[in-house]
């Protein structure tokens, strides 16, 4: 039994002399929920290719369950589980044909693709959709009914590229229960997303990437530990007078980034820095105390917002 | 030990094929024969029916209306035969072509541009092979289907004329094998719409010059070596010939042409397949 089912070695893909994915080394162990995160363009998705054995690298080492992906293509592919940025369901076919023929190209027998469609229809929760065109779901619906399919082969691994994306919040949380079960049960969990909250809620452990290199590695807890303070406090004053305001606000608490719209102060006690800004006089529009996210860890990091 | 999510921890069976077309073929094309089977209950019967009787009409109209002023006409091997006779078996051929170009060119454009269906094909353990070999039964299929109405057809005309006609019926599956697979070779490379304009641009003229209508000694030689090159007339001649009893060698040569025409079709469509989604 290996140690990971994943091992990526200063993996890199170009395209022409562009680095999509630029050197980054990652491990992931068995059952483990593994996520990257980063901004449009990072390289999440080239990641998954790769990793999915549909994208071949440029130069680098990279072994899924023991294999080389570049000389067993079919056979890696053959045991993970894939859910793409965007769906591509067979739209001639209705929803539980979908999941029967899919079965089928894994060379699956007929009555085994059926009693799997049912059951997964059963988990994704479209069992009174079985018989229903593609195109009438919800876009909720089609994403759980991707997350289905990709379970028809019983994967070892399964590999999720932003699978919330465009989802409105109530269809976020019914996806995120399902994908929790899944972990629960054992499943090992590799997922991209932009969204700090969903890798704080699914990942147990994360890199966060940017411009395709890794920018710092750990469990969401201990990224925002070592790459932020316990608590942020926002204002926001207006979008002329932040800047001005902004000097005035130097030196409280233990670090300050002024964004076009807001200034946040990194503290580890909000209610300390509120009352030191109204000591000195400055009247925020709005003001605001919270926990420090990944959001705040990847602007440490980089510079820049998650969501631009 | 990982666990297995949520149900019986069945494993596939897996196909552990080594060599040189270990990462190109599982063996599984029937997975996307069945699939493509799937999916022909919502297609348009109207559509599939308006291929099949384009080449009936031309028949009734061309064979029998012209036939009664034209009368007999010489083949290529010297026989003389009715006009009906003698242009039946070259709409046989054009049927079939026309039945798996169809299924090869608009319909896998559209699954390969729109639907992202090979892209989803692609992410299981089907290699670009199967994908190709499946996708292109389906075109000879729908070509084999047309042909053999069409040669019931002419039975019941009375436009088979020798027991060889029997044997068109392998000729033109062999016919649309070559042309479904030549025709998803070119539709893999082409990006629009506009681009597949150019492959009506040429099926026509070939449908009207192809020995289809009256014979090739009409032409000057330079135009003639030109249609002997392009593939219909290899199948008008092959099928001609079968359906009229005039057997002779060169016979063999228009079966190599088309051998030639699959084997390359299926080399150049995985190809690109692979190229496109695997990369
Ligand atoms: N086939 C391709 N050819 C050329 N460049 C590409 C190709 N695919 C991706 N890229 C480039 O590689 C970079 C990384 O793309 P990728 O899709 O991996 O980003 P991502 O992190 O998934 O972004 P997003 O959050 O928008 O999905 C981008 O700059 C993109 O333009
Ligand atoms: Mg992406």
């Amino acid at each position: 039994m290996p140690s990971s089912v994943i091992t990526a070695s200063r993996l890199t893909k170009k395209y022409k002399e562009f680095a999509a994915v630029d050197g980054i080394s990652f491990e992931v162990a068995p059952g483990e929920s593994f996520g990257l995160l980063g901004p449009n363009g990072a390289g999440k998705s080239t990641t998954m290719r790769m990793v999915g054995a549909v994208s071949t690298r440029t130069s680098g080492e990279l072994s899924i369950l023991g294999l080389d992906p570049n000389e067993h293509g079919p056979e890696v592919r053959s045991q993970l589980g894939v859910v793409p940025q965007q769906d591509n369901l067979d739209m001639e076919l209705r929803v539980r044909d979908n999941l029967i023929v899919y079965g089928r190209y894994f060379g699956m027998s007929r009555a085994l693709c059926g009693e799997k469609a049912d059951a997964l229809l059963e988990f994704a929760q479209l069992s009174d959709r079985a018989k229903s065109k593609v195109d009438d779901l919800s876009g909720g619906m089609k994403r759980r009914l991707t997350i289905a399919r990709s379970l028809m082969n019983d994967p070892r691994i399964l590999l999720l590229d932003e699978p919330t994306t465009g989802l409105d919040p109530q269809a976020r949380h019914i996806l995120w229960d399902r994908l929790f079960r899944l972990k629960e049960q054992g499943t090992t969990l590799v997922l991209t997303t932009h969204y700090m909250d969903e890798a704080e809620q699914l990942c147990d452990r994360l890199v966060v990437v940017d411009k395709g290199a890794i920018m710092a590695e750990g469990s969401p807890a201990a990224l925002i530990r070592q790459y932020s303070t316990r608590e942020v406090v926002e204002v926001r004053f207006g979008s002329d007078r932040n800047a001005d305001v902004a000097h005035e606000i130097d030196g409280i608490g233990d670090r300050v980034e002024v964004l076009p719209d807001r200034i946040l102060v990194y503290t580890d006690d909000g209610d300390a820095v509120l009352a030191e800004i109204s000591r000195r006089g400055l009247e925020p529009i709005t003001s605001l105390v919270r926990r420090s996210s990944l959001e705040d860890v990847f602007l440490r990091l980089t510079g820049r917002s998650l969501i631009e | 030990m990982t666990a297995a999510p949520m149900l019986a921890p069945v494993r596939p069976a897996q196909s552990r094929r080594t060599g040189p077309l270990g990462s190109l073929y599982a063996g599984n094309s029937r997975a996307v024969i069945g699939r493509g089977l799937l999916a022909t209950r919502s297609t348009s019967w109207l559509i599939v029916l308006s291929g099949f009787f384009e080449p009936i009409f031309y028949l009734l109209s061309l064979g029998i209306g012209l036939g009664a002023i034209v009368g007999a006409v010489t083949t290529s091997t010297g026989q003389s035969v009715p006009y009906a006779a003698y242009i039946a078996p070259a709409l046989l051929a054009v049927s079939a072509m026309n039945g798996a170009i169809f299924d090869s060119t608009w319909n896998v454009f559209f699954k390969m541009q729109y639907a992202k269906l090979y892209e989803g094909m692609l992410a299981t353990s089907l290699g670009p092979l199967d994908v190709a070999l499946g996708e292109i039964f389906l075109a000879l299929l729908r070509g084999g289907v047309y042909a053999a109405g069409f040669l019931i057809v002419m039975q019941v005309l009375g436009l088979n004329l020798a027991w060889t006609a029997i044997l068109a019926l392998p000729a033109v599956l062999l016919i649309a094998f070559g042309f479904a697979s030549l025709g998803m070779a070119i539709t893999s490379y082409l990006k629009s719409f506009q681009q597949m304009d150019w492959i009506t641009f040429v099926m026509l003229p070939m449908f009207l010059f192809s020995a289809t209508f009256y014979p090739l000694s009409v032409y000057p030689q330079a135009i003639r070596v030109v249609i002997e090159i392009l593939p219909l007339w290899h199948g008008v001649e092959l099928v001609r010939g079968l359906t009229t009893g005039a057997l002779s060698l060169p016979m063999l040569g228009h079966v190599l042409y088309f051998v030639v025409m699959i084997v390359v079709g299926l080399t150049f469509t995985t190809r690109r397949l692979r190229a496109l989604f695997l990369n």
